[in-house]
């Protein structure tokens, strides 16, 4: 896979000191999802509006298709889609007055026939004459994705796309990037719904404090840092666990019939085999078994706490 | 050259103006006949000739030039101020066009929407008294560079404002006094010398002048001052604005 965005060891001061990027080195391959999560503050919108142009870098700093954002800005930007976080339209103009500018804007000669479709991909074509300032907040958000799609780009960002929407519509954005996906465009992501990113996310990177602390397969991620809990269910209510267990650090329920043990999944022993020996030794009698790995809102907490 | 992004920032600009036809010219156009019913009718026929031109027309070189410096001003200003205040800037800057795109379309309808309204007054004008232009190209390059440039300086000014206070501030305590104080209604000989003297370092003085020239052959000013007056201002409007896009200066942090 070719990297279509390659960020190297960028830093990035305001003039207020605030160091918003530290260091910071990315790559992104085309084609995939890429999620970055990270508290408020952690550098996610700086990081995007550093690629996209919005703030000045310096040279061979950000590569986008193979150009320099600063040297080869046309080239780059033309790549580019980008849905900010705040929705940010033309309040007295059409729905598709507005997404023709944006074409127009990235050089793109006039094509109605593309921009009907893509408002019909977007179920916004009922409302092409209407002014935006007559839209809901969902569909002010549509349209905002349809202006960074008119140019059909191959890379897009959405910036907490889904900030502020409800469920369904939220559902609909992901059948969106899903679509775009299965289009080869790139997408890039960040979000503060951990659930958004376990969803449609391929890899996902986890900023804080203007550094990125990892960026890794979802899958991979979850398996390599989450802990797995085994649920022990027992068949007579206990009272407390035995002393001889205690080096388990195992939990009791308050009902008193379920243990609680977790364990590591990269540990060389995860000590199951010996704790259901130790269990029968001291005379507990099991009814069943579960297991359950820890969600990526567990890892992303305790990452940032580190 | 990205022309598309040329049209497209040069047709949504001019689409605002047809959105808000009333405000955009026909409110001008009003104000315009009102000082031409006041000052050239009313006032006007009781006034003696200024260097043998009836008063009503004398001024109306001083009343296209008033409402084309403010229709330039706060055409252009509002134009790139308001999508920095909606927000809609990111896309602008965020899209592959050069600073001299931008600046060909939002200074570009904004001069063209004044150029307009300019040459509205003038038909206007000849409703009320009797114009005759006795260099009818002089005026409408005139017309057009002054259009240009102070379209320039409204982009300027929309850029350096923070909010909407700042965006009427130096058309209403700067430009309006400047063409008011710059011969838009008299001809400065009919001044006291030592403001005659002091009127010569308001700018606006040559603009005036010049486009007085142009209608009549004759003006307060030469017309090689005036028009190096307003390629100086020009030249000027056009380095700041390259200062703020390389520097970045209140749109890039």
């Amino acid at each position: 896979m070719n990297s279509i965005i390659s960020v190297k060891n960028l830093t990035k001061i305001y003039d207020n000191g605030f160091k918003a990027l530290d260091n910071l080195s990315l790559e992104i391959e085309q084609g995939e999802i890429v999620a970055l999560l990270g508290p408020n503050g952690a550098g996610k919108t700086t990081l995007i509006s550093a690629i996209c142009g919005l703030l000045s870098v310096p040279e061979n700093k950000i590569i986008v298709g193979g150009f320099d954002v600063a040297k080869d800005y046309r080239k780059a930007r033309s790549l580019i889609g980008l849905v900010p976080q705040e929705i940010t339209i033309e309040p007295f103009e059409k729905v598709k007055n507005t997404v023709s500018f944006s074409r127009g804007l990235f050089g793109k000669p006039k094509n109605s026939h593309f921009i009907d479709q893509l408002l019909k991909d977007l179920s916004l074509f009922d409302k092409r004459d209407s002014k935006n300032m007559m839209l809901s907040g969902g569909m002010k958000r549509r349209v905002m994705i349809a202006k960074a799609l008119s140019h059909e780009p191959k890379i897009l960002f959405l910036d907490e796309p889904t900030a502020g929407v409800d469920v369904d519509l939220r559902k609909d954005m992901w059948q969106v990037v899903a679509r775009l996906r299965k289009s080869g465009v790139t997408v890039i992501l960040t979000t503060h719904y951990i659930e958004e990113a376990e969803e449609i996310a391929d890899r996902i990177g986890i900023i804080n404090k203007g550094e990125l602390l990892l960026i890794e397969n979802k899958t991979a991620l979850m398996h390599r840092m989450g802990s797995k809990n085994l649920v022990i269910d027992l068949q007579q209510a206990a009272n407390k666990i035995p002393e001889s267990l205690s080096h388990y650090n195992l939990k009791l329920s308050d009902d008193g019939l379920q243990l609680h043990y977790q364990y590591d999944v990269r540990a060389q022993k995860t000590g199951i085999v010996d704790l259901l020996s130790e269990l029968k030794k001291a005379s507990f009698k099991l009814r069943d078994l579960q297991t359950s790995q820890s969600s990526l809102e567990e890892i992303f907490v305790n990452l940032i706490k580190e | 050259m990205n022309f598309y992004a040329i049209k497209a920032i040069y047709n949504f600009e001019m689409a605002r103006t047809f959105r808000t036809l009333l405000q955009s010219i026909i409110s001008p156009v009003i104000s315009t006949a009102l000082y031409f019913v006041v000052f050239g009718s009313a006032i006007g026929s009781r006034m003696e000739q200024i260097e043998d031109i009836a008063y009503g027309s004398f001024i109306v070189p001083g009343l296209i030039m008033l409402t084309v410096l403010m229709q330039s001003v706060s055409n252009a200003s509002f134009a790139i101020y308001f999508p920095k205040f909606i927000g809609t800037i990111y896309e602008v800057l965020s899209a592959p066009v050069s600073y001299t795109e931008i600046i060909i379309g939002y200074v570009g309808a904004a001069a063209t929407k004044s150029f307009v309204i300019g040459i509205i007054i003038l038909l206007t004008a000849n409703l009320f008294v009797d114009v005759k232009i006795q260099h009818p190209i002089m005026m409408l390059f005139l017309l057009a560079l002054t259009c240009i440039s102070f379209s320039l300086f409204g982009f300027i000014l929309g850029i350096w404002a923070k909010n909407f206070e700042q965006l009427n501030l130096v058309p209403m305590l700067i430009l309006t006094p400047l063409v008011f104080l710059g011969g838009s209604f008299y001809s400065i000989d009919m001044l006291p010398p030592i403001w005659q003297q002091i009127t010569m370092f308001n700018p606006v003085v040559y603009l005036i002048s010049g486009l007085r020239w142009s209608f009549f052959g004759t003006a307060d000013v030469s017309i090689t001052y005036s028009l190096l007056a307003i390629g100086l201002f020009t030249f000027v409007c056009i380095a700041v604005i390259g200062w703020i896009f390389k520097s970045g200066y209140r749109l890039r942090k």
